[in-house]
């Protein structure tokens, strides 16, 4: 049905969509524990995504999560095609066990990735921090892998424990989402 | 859908406030819409809105890395001009559709 309006009216019907009063979402927390790339790429278009839609992100990165921000290893990320039924059904798990197929099956899966406008996960983290995102490193993984501060990327803020990780979501409508 | 009139123009918006037709666009409408995001436009401003209309013409799927490399802002810039969503607010401001782009 059309409504028309004066011009007095304009502002209360062309204002901020109405999502943004009963608005809920207001903060994620993205921990990304896996070092595949759709995995680690799942958290980054989650974490933009929020950016993206107005909302706060906050990201940490454990275990082999690690990998996505440290400087040597973040845009040469695998999949894995043996011990991953959903890929290639039809293609005899030995298949993928032989040398070479993971590289290639991961530089075709970064090459179909390029063609969507996906940006490598080095760029896709510049984005989130220049977004407002803030990305922080697991201490007690970093220990483990010993890793240092200055082995990853340079917008990871910095490396901190379980506890600070909860400080982070902090506040309301906070929410956690774990990869 | 519904229908706001400005200068006597009936402009036809979608229920999230964007509008329907670009060529409706002025910038009486980029002012008002830019004021209920608590937002003053400057001349930066309408410099990534006149590209964004550019670029939505040519039929190009807007996303923010295309405006970061658009040379006009970089991203940090855009969130900065355009806070509470760059792409989405600043594409209602704009006149375009509203972005579709997950990236």
């Amino acid at each position: 049905m059309n409504e028309t309006l004066n011009k007095e009216a304009v502002t209360s019907n062309v204002a901020a969509p109405a999502k943004k009063k009963e608005d809920t979402v207001k903060k994620v927390v993205i921990i990304c524990s896996k070092g595949t790339i759709e995995d680690v790429y799942a958290a980054l278009i989650m974490a933009n995504g929020a950016l993206a839609d107005g909302r706060d992100a906050k990201m940490f990165f454990t275990f082999f999560g690690l990998d996505a921000i440290t400087t040597s290893k973040a845009d040469h990320l695998h999949t894995a095609t043996v011990g991953n039924p959903a890929f290639m059904p039809s293609m005899p798990t030995m298949v993928g066990g032989l040398p070479g197929f993971e590289k290639f099956a991961s530089y075709m899966m970064k090459k179909q990735m390029d063609k969507l406008d996906i940006p490598n996960v080095t760029e896709f983290i510049e984005m989130i921090d220049a977004g407002g995102g803030e990305i922080y490193a697991c201490k007690l993984a970093a220990d483990m892998f010993k890793l240092e501060k200055e082995d990853f990327l340079p917008e990871v803020k910095d490396i901190i424990t379980v506890a600070d990780m909860y400080a982070l979501a902090d506040g309301e409508g906070s929410h956690f989402i774990f990869i | 859908m519904s229908t706001v009139t400005m200068n006597g123009q009936q402009i036809e918006v979608n229920e999230e406030g964007y509008m329907k037709d670009p060529s409706q666009w002025s910038k009486e409408w980029a002012n008002q819409v830019a004021a209920e995001h608590e937002i003053t436009l400057t001349d930066k401003h309408f410099e990534v809105l006149n590209w964004l209309r550019e670029k939505q013409a040519e039929g190009v799927a807007l996303n923010i890395r295309k405006v970061g490399k658009s040379g006009l802002v970089d991203i940090k810039q855009f969130y900065a001009l355009f806070p509470g969503g760059p792409l989405k607010v600043s594409s209602k401001i704009a006149g375009i559709p509203k972005p579709v782009s997950c990236v």
